[in-house]
Order: structure tokens, then sequence, then C-alpha cells
């Protein structure tokens, strides 16, 4: 039993190196993004065997399934004209020029050195841990009670550091923001989906919602929680974009802005309320903890959902300005999603 | 019968490993991409296994997330980067 | 319960074989469409006897329908990229083996 689980821990370590240093030095981007899957396929088998579930469901969802299908978008975008082969090979000759290489090499030896050094601070560190610390677990299984929840995990996320996990969804917005900032959604002639891709959305999208829920439920006294489900949630989006589905101009403004920022709204809002009532920012009454976990873990789930489909969009939607005239009554709508057969 | 999961788990992880093979040598995008959609399969039965194996039911969920999303990145490869992909990329 | 024992092991060692003929087909079979068809034996036959094995040890019946659920879902997502990845072959001009 111990011998077996000591072969698969190896075996699971030894390819993920391997993997990472294969993704990383592979000449075919395409070929490394594949890597990159499996890596975060095996990333997150590897959680499970450090017995952290929380963090392998998230790893499943975003490592696996949405950077690999953003990255693959991401891809079609370099390729499509200049071919990232044409933009590698360029970077290759510059590589490749002497002179240029002659340059590098004492601040490349110098990286090197920094770098070692670093590693060499870091293998110190974890020698001279002490064996035998307590760490912070007890701490959080001793308030678990008063917490709201029964998952330690979500515990520490939603109510001893809440502060992280607010920062986290801000970040997530700051990075939509800046995405948005480099300019408009570009027009993509999606191909007509297909009788099977839409078939498959139309299967896979209520069940991805369903789950979804049932993740966000789960998470107060099991492995599960707000980012687990935001990114089923943002999966669903991804699909319904790649089967060819847009946000209507009327949904892409103030609507989508406010399901945006919701997440953090939510969260800043609660800790705003119990300031007012006399006491620390973020600092729940044990009695309403539970309630407001789940509340503010719901508008979570569903910015972080949002706000991953947007990122995969790659660009802001264009969103009609509130107009004051009346609109005429024979303008064709726009809203609807039109295909191009392919031919 | 913990030992039997866990062989069978070891034995699904050394396929995947030796899958690897596939995604380095291509030659087309569509075979690389094809073990990547294997090695999804592989990683579900390997977590289904382990969740016995430990008693862990918590474990299920995280292959039903795998299970859900095994079509995502699939669907992108065919949507976008392939049909960016240039024909003569394909040839070789 | 030694009956279901045995049972769910022959069906677990069975599916971990067709994993493996999944494995030995994407490694050997010549072109994209022959590896297709190699592929769906471990999606379909592999993981159904794996859960099936699984399901003879569940302790309820919730966590049998939660393994069924998983199965039918894999199936669903790899015979819709089957037919994807085939039919975008197809139109991109990759030729069949003969």
């Amino acid at each position: 039993m111990t011998l077996l689980q000591l072969m698969f821990d190896t075996l699971l370590g030894f390819s993920l190196l391997w993997l990472a240093w294969q993704a990383l030095t592979s000449p075919d981007l395409f070929r490394a993004i594949v890597l990159f899957i499996a890596f975060g396929l095996l990333m997150a088998l590897t959680w499970i065997r450090l017995d952290a579930p929380d963090v392998a469901m998230a790893e499943a969802s975003i490592g696996a399934g949405l950077t690999g299908a953003l990255l693959l978008s991401a891809l079609a975008r370099l390729g499509s004209k200049n071919g990232s082969r044409a933009i590698l090979e360029k970077k290759h000759q510059a590589g490749s020029m002497t002179e240029n290489t002659k340059n590098q090499l004492p601040f490349r030896l110098l990286l090197m050195v920094l770098l070692l050094a670093v590693a060499a601070g870091l293998v110190y560190v974890v020698l001279t841990l002490p064996e035998n610390i307590p760490g912070l677990g007890i701490l959080v299984e001793e308030n678990l009670e008063s917490s709201g929840v029964s998952n330690p995990v979500t515990a520490v996320l939603l109510n001893y550091r809440g502060y992280d996990t607010l920062l986290e969804l801000s970040v997530l917005l700051l990075t939509l923001l800046g995405v948005w900032s480099l300019g408009d959604m570009t027009k993509q002639h999606e191909s007509f989906p297909g009788p099977v891709l839409s078939t498959l959305s139309r299967l896979l999208v209520p069940l991805l919602i369903m789950a979804a829920g049932y993740l966000l439920w789960v998470g107060a006294h099991a492995p599960g929680g707000a980012f687990q489900a935001g990114s089923l949630l943002g999966a669903a989006g991804v699909l319904l974009l790649l089967a060819g589905w847009r946000p209507g101009t009327r949904l892409a403004g103030l609507p989508l802005r406010i399901s945006l920022v919701l997440g953090v709204a939510a969260f800043v809002a609660a800790g705003m309320v119990f300031i007012l009532l006399g006491r620390q920012f973020l600092e729940y009454p044990p009695s309403f903890a539970g309630v407001l976990i789940l509340l503010i873990e719901a508008a979570a789930t569903l910015s972080i959902g949002i706000t991953l489909a947007a990122l995969f969009l790659g660009g802001r939607p264009k969103f009609s300005q509130p107009k004051f005239s009346r609109p005429k009554l024979n303008q064709p709508k726009s809203s609807q999603p039109k295909f191009r057969r392919h031919k | 019968m913990e030992i039997l999961y866990l062989s069978i788990a070891l034995f699904l992880l050394l396929t995947l490993v030796a899958g690897l093979w596939r995604v380095l040598q291509g030659p087309t995008s569509a075979d690389r991409m094809l073990a990547a959609q294997l090695f999804g399969t592989t990683a579900v039965a390997c977590v289904l296994l382990l969740a016995q194996a430990f008693e862990y039911p918590p474990l299920r969920d995280v292959a039903l997330i795998f299970a859900l999303l095994a079509a995502v990145a699939a669907v992108a490869f065919i949507r976008r980067a392939w049909a960016a992909e240039e024909q003569n990329d394909v040839s070789d | 319960m030694l009956v279901t024992e045995i049972l769910s092991s022959l069906l677990l060692i069975a599916g971990a074989i067709f994993f493996l003929a999944g494995t030995v087909g994407l490694l050997r079979f010549p072109d994209v469409y022959t590896r297709l068809h190699a592929l769906t034996k471990a999606d379909n036959v592999g993981l159904g006897l794996v859960v099936a094995g699984l399901v003879l040890q569940a302790e309820s019946w919730t966590v049998a329908g939660k393994l069924l659920l998983i199965w039918l879902l894999v199936l669903l997502a790899s015979a819709s990229i089957a037919h994807l990845v085939a039919k975008a072959a197809r139109k991109k001009g990759i030729e069949l083996w003969k």
C-alpha cells in the first residue's frame, strides 16, 4: 500500500517536472499548450495526493479546462495571419545572431547566479524548518464553530482571511479592465456551429450551471466554493461563446458591468455594514456568518463566472449607448446572433 | 481491495505518461489534442479510483469537474486554433 | 460480499486493459481517424468498466448515480469531440490511411 503510494507519487512528481520543462522549451506553441493542459491534469492529481481537494477542483477547472481554451484561442489569434511560426522564427533568428548572444552572455550568467542563490536560500529555509510545527490548523479547528461554515477552507477564505479573497476578486476584475482597456472585441466570423456542437452546448451548459450551484452550496461543509463554482459558470460561458453565441448589445452594457462588480461590491458592502454596527471591517457576527458567507459567495460566483467568460471574449463587447429618442419601429434587431454558413 | 485500486490508478498514470509521446510526436495538431482528450478520461478514472482507495468521497466531485470540462479545451481547439492554422501546417 | 468484490476486481482490470489498448492505439495507429477509433475505446468501454466496477462497491445509490453521471458526461464529451475532430480533419483535407 505505502510502496504503491510512493511509486504513484514519484511518477507523478517526475512527470510534472518533465512536463513543465517540455512545455517551456517547446518550439511549437501548440504543442506547448497541449503539454500545459496535461500538466494541469497531473497538477490536479498532485493536489489530491497532497490532501487539498479544494485546490484540486480549482486546478481541474481552471488549469486544465479554461486556461487551455484561453491559450488555444490566443494562439488562434496569433496564428491567423502571420502565423505563430513566423513570430517564433523571427525570434529564433534574433537569438541566433552571434553578436546578440555575446552581449547577453554576462547578463545571463548574472541571472543564473542570482537564481541559484534564491534556490539555495529556499532549500536552506526548507531544511531548517522545525519538524513538528503545529501551524495554524489547530487555531482554525478551534474557532470553526463561530465561522458559520464547517469546511475549514471556506472558513479561512471567507471569514478569517476575508481580505485575501476580497483582493483576489479585485485582481480578477482588474485583469478584465486591463484586457478591456486594450480595445474593443475583434469581429470574428464564427462559422455555423453545426448540430453536434449546438447539441453539446445545449446539454452541457445547463449541467454546468447546476453543478456550479451544487459546488457553491456544498462549499459550506465540504470541498467546493465560490471559485470552483465560478469557474464552472465561466466554462459554461466559454462553451456558449465557442458555439457562436454573443452577448446582445443591450446585455453588454450596464447589466454586464453590474454583474462583473457584484462579487466585490457584495463583499465590501457586507464588511461596511458591520463597521456601522461597531465591529471591524469584514468581521461577521457568528449568528449571521453562515448566511452572509453564502450570500457573498453567491455574488462572487456570478461575478467570477462572468469575468472569466468575458476574458475569453478577449475585448470590450460592443454595447448600445442609452438613447433618449425612441427607437424606430422598423429597425432590424441587431442583438440576435448571426451565423455565417461555412462554405 | 485498496491495493487493487491503487495499482490500477498507478497503471492508468503510466498509460498517461506513455501517451505523452504522441503529444511530442504529433504529427498534426489534432493528434496532440486527441492525446489530451484521452488524458482527461484517464484522469477521471484515476481520481475515481483514488476516491475509492482512500475512502474520501469529495474526490468524486473533482472527477465530476473533470468530466464536465472534458469538452471545453477540445471545442476551443476545433473552433479556434485549428481553424486558424494554415493549410500547409497540416501536411508536415 | 466476496462475489461482488471478485466481480468488481474483474471489471476494474478489464477497464485498465481497455485503457492500455486505447493508449497503444494512440501510439501505434497510422493516422488521425484510426487514432480516434482507438481513443473512443478507452473513453467508452475503459471508463465504463472502471465505473461499473466502482458502482458495485458504492456505499449508496447517490454515489452510484454520481459515478454513472460522470461516465455519461465523459461519453457525451468524447463522442462529440470525436465527431468534430473527424469532420474538421476531413474538411482540412487530411488523407485517409490506406
